[in-house]
């Protein structure tokens, strides 16, 4: 099967785009998600269209399952490969086709990486807003794949409120041009269902992203509070107070201390949590901005208020959120990121239960949360070289997920469901739910090629786990803990 | 009471889809000449009864509401809270629902800073063509498990779902807004709002009709202040009801304006003209309003909307001479039926509002 297979594909595919001996294929055999592994039969790394269109009428013809992967940094296993299947690498479509600094767009190939774009944009004054935390590395077609967010997310969006048009291989090799240079389009909104579908539709090929205005401006406040109810409050104070921050973030004491350690960006070890508060836009904004938030803080029980007066100090108080990551890398031999998101008013209970969680299970967990966007992201610190332990970090983190369902929220903000929240999945949604997703997929690709087996669970799984559906509507006011 | 009327739809779509009864799902009828007008087969599925706000949290930045619910109070309630809908939906009559503003997915004035209504959607609850009673998305602001069903409906016109509740992102009302009014001609107009566009200033909305271009800039009363000394121009007095008369249709441009076509096209599309045809332009240049006197060659209208990267509608004064919204390609077309298929398998939802057989 795999001799023929690679046979065929030379035919239209250099010899250097085509892996299939075992050491070759190695590096392909996770994503992000180290976890879960998985040797692919074969790889590819198609360099035009073309090649693509060729490579998935074989797999059309042959029946053989492909998986895309972009660079390899997605958190759900959303690329892990497929045991009898191709993985398609698309990280050779690198070019940044064009920039129109007048329209305020940019066309690129899938594999470009997101930095590579507001870099490119940068001498125009405009940029690609959505700053997912791996955007050093990660590609934009990875993006699309997992409707991505970041930092800034809750004033300028995510991937789907930023891209305006892509253009799609379907399974058979047809071309589909979804999406337009202009602000709407006629029939259904395809932009919408495409983005965050995990490869699961088809193959992004081409992508034209908006651009946005430089901020003129960005400053950032740090507060620190003595309880961490009193920062969620703070947070919802800011709001309330009609500020939408550029940027909002929160850390627990646990995460402070391991990034003090890291670091040294001078946070208050004393401090249950930290907020990050950033106002970007006009220096006129921004100054009255800051001020507002300034004195929200106060009257919401700060222990502590810096605001950065310059742009150094602003980033040295940014460094240390992000270094929470290879913080708990430094405190720990492993972690695992998981990727909630909550209405924020039951943020104080979730933690409640994550705490308690975390003593039933002895395993250490260190929390930073999105505050403004209600996105929580536990790292649960474990060794995988105790037996047992990946495997007991992985219950607790099912455990995580399915405390925010009840508590009105989602087993993933921004990673995606993949490999990883699949029998959450089971949780969040009910039978007839899954099935209308199964329909979507046949819809476009009906015998089940593209990345098969991830982001919607098989009713026959959902039934063989048990896992009860809970609708969040039938438990408004759960008193949270519960599991 | 209010699960009452849902167990009642769903019994009306089910009983509908078993003898291939079409239905008509229909709220405030105020986008009634709106798309294809409903085969006459048809029988009316009244969801206005189904209303009311059913959570709301400002500091949440969150709204559910039914979806029978009047956009009107929904609004009025956002506006105590000092918030909004930031994508400024059209109601074209007071009796427009939010579930037909989804359904249409018509977006306002503020689309080109702040977003269509699509960007807004969080959530649906909906009755699949099988009267199955199906929630997608939530109420929270990043949410990626699944397919984004919710902002599937937003525009479908009501043939993937009977739409039962929506969860919105609002935000908060500017502390200020100002309109400004500057001479120029079309060019030069187009040309002045995306290179404005592109600087990081507080531009809410822009239109140019009648050879002025008016911009509302919307913020801090500092940085609109700030704002205005950048791009010059007058103190337009009348900002309000002039973004609303827009907005709802009612200024004077689109008066006698049968038919009304709308080209959505790529912002910096130099001017579009057309024999004995006025314009109105919005979005920075990215929708062009086209007041027909006399009908012009379709065909050309369409060729232009596609040669600048969009796509054309017959917005009002629909004749069964030209189609309304423009034919999508064969691979497109044939994504949409398999999806109506899916959604509506016995094809009762508003078939035929949006495109024939869909």
């Amino acid at each position: 099967m795999s001799t023929d297979l690679v046979k065929k594909l030379r035919t239209f595919l250099p010899v250097e785009s085509v892996l299939h001996e075992k050491e070759d294929l190695k590096p392909y055999e996770c994503d992000g998600l180290s976890a879960y592994r998985q040797t692919p039969m074969i790889v590819v790394l198609p360099q035009t269209e073309t090649e693509i269109v060729q490579i998935l009428k074989l797999c059309h013809a042959t029946s053989t399952p492909i998986v895309a992967r972009g660079a390899g940094t997605g958190l759900s296993g959303g690329a892990l490969p497929h045991a009898k299947g191709i993985l398609m690498s698309l990280a050779k479509l690198n070019r940044i086709l064009e920039i129109d600094p007048l329209a305020r767009t940019a066309r690129v190939q899938p594999g470009v990486r997101n930095l590579a774009i507001s870099d490119t944009a940068r001498p125009h004054g405009l940029y690609y807003a959505p700053d997912p935390s791996s955007q050093i590395a990660c590609s934009i077609g990875g993006n699309v794949a997992e409707n991505s967010g970041g930092v800034h997310c809750l004033k300028y969006g995510l991937t789907v409120h930023n891209i305006l048009k892509l253009r799609i291989l379907t399974i058979d090799g047809e071309v589909l041009e979804i999406g337009s240079d202009s602000l709407d389009n006629p029939g259904f909104d395809l932009l919408a269902l495409m983005t965050g579908s995990e490869g699961m539709l088809g193959i992004v090929t081409e992508i034209t992203v908006r651009l946005i205005p430089l901020p003129e401006k960005a400053q950032l406040v740090m507060a620190t509070f003595e309880d961490i109810q009193k920062a969620g409050q703070a947070v919802a104070n800011v709001i309330a107070a009609g500020i939408i921050p550029a940027g909002m973030e929160m850390m627990d004491k646990i995460t402070i201390h391991a990034v003090e350690a890291f670091l040294h960006a001078g946070y208050d070890l004393n401090a249950e949590a930290v907020l990050l508060c950033e106002s970007d836009g006009t220096a006129e904004e921004v100054a009255d901005e800051i001020e507002r938030i300034h004195i929200i803080m106060k009257s919401s029980g700060a222990t502590r208020i810096t605001t950065s007066q310059n742009e150094a100090e602003r980033l040295r108080l940014w460094a240390g959120r992000k270094a929470a990551f290879p913080a708990a890398g430094r405190v720990s031999p492993d972690y695992y990121c998981m990727d909630g998101t909550i209405p924020r008013k039951h943020l104080a209970n979730v933690l409640k239960g994550i705490d308690t969680l975390s003593q039933e299970y002895g395993l250490r967990c260190m929390n930073v949360f999105h505050a403004g966007d209600g996105n929580l992201h536990p790292l649960i610190l474990y060794d995988a070289n105790t037996p047992g332990e990946l495997e007991k970090t992985e219950e607790f983190g099912g455990k995580i997920l399915e405390m925010c369902i009840h508590a009105g929220g989602t087993i993933t903000g921004e990673h995606g469901v993949g490999m990883e929240k699949i029998n959450q999945m089971c949780t969040q949604f009910a039978p007839d739910e899954l099935s209308l997703f199964h329909g979507v997929k046949a819809a476009f690709d009906p015998q089940g090629l593209l990345n098969p087996g991830k982001a919607v669970p098989t009713l026959h799984r959902c039934a063989e786990l048990g896992a009860m559906h809970v609708h969040s509507g039938s438990e408004k006011f759960p008193d949270l803990p519960r599991f | 009471m209010q699960q009452t009327l849902v167990d009642q739809f769903s019994e009306t779509v089910r009983t509908a889809a078993k003898v291939r009864q079409p239905l008509h799902i229909r709220g405030g009828n105020s986008k009634s000449f709106y798309g294809y007008p409903p085969s006459e087969q048809s029988q009316v599925l009244d969801i206005s009864t189904y209303q009311g706000v059913t959570d709301y949290e400002p500091t949440e930045l969150v709204i559910t509401a039914r979806a029978g619910t009047r956009i009107s109070d929904i609004e009025s309630l956002l506006h105590q809270h000092n918030q909004m809908l930031a994508f400024e939906p059209p109601y074209f009559a007071d009796t427009a629902t939010i579930g037909g503003c989804i359904a249409a997915g018509l977006s306002g004035p503020r689309r080109a800073s702040a977003g269509a209504v699509r960007d807004f959607v969080l959530g649906v609850r909906i009755l699949d063509g099988t009267g199955r009673d199906l929630h997608f998305g939530g109420q929270v602001m990043k949410n990626v498990a699944g397919y984004d069903v919710s902002r599937l409906m937003v525009g479908a016109m009501g043939t993937l779902g009977v739409l039962l509740e929506v969860s919105l992102k609002v935000l908060p009302l500017p502390a200020v807004e100002q309109t400004i009014s500057l001479k120029m001609n079309e060019m030069e107009a187009i040309e002045f709002m995306n290179r404005w566009a592109g600087k990081p200033l507080p531009i809410s909305a822009t239109s140019y009709v009648n050879g002025q271009l008016y911009m509302r800039l919307s913020g801090a009363e500092s940085a609109v202040r700030a704002a205005h000394m950048q791009l010059g121009g007058e103190i337009f007095p009348a900002g309000n009801t002039l973004w609303k008369s827009i907005r709802e249709h009612t200024y004077d441009f689109f008066k006698p304006s049968i038919p009304l076509w709308r080209l959505s096209v790529k912002s910096t599309t130099p001017p579009i003209s057309f024999p004995q045809t006025k314009q109105l332009i919005e979005w920075n240049g990215a929708l062009r309003w086209l007041s027909c006197q006399k009908v012009p060659a379709v065909d050309s209208i369409r060729q232009a909307a596609i040669k600048y990267g969009g796509h054309a509608t017959l917005f009002r004064g629909y004749c069964s001479t030209a189609p309304i919204f423009q034919p999508l390609s064969p691979a497109l077309a044939s994504i949409h039926r398999q999806l109506k298929q899916q959604f509506d398998p016995a094809g009762i939802l508003n078939t035929g509002r949006l495109y024939p057989e869909i």
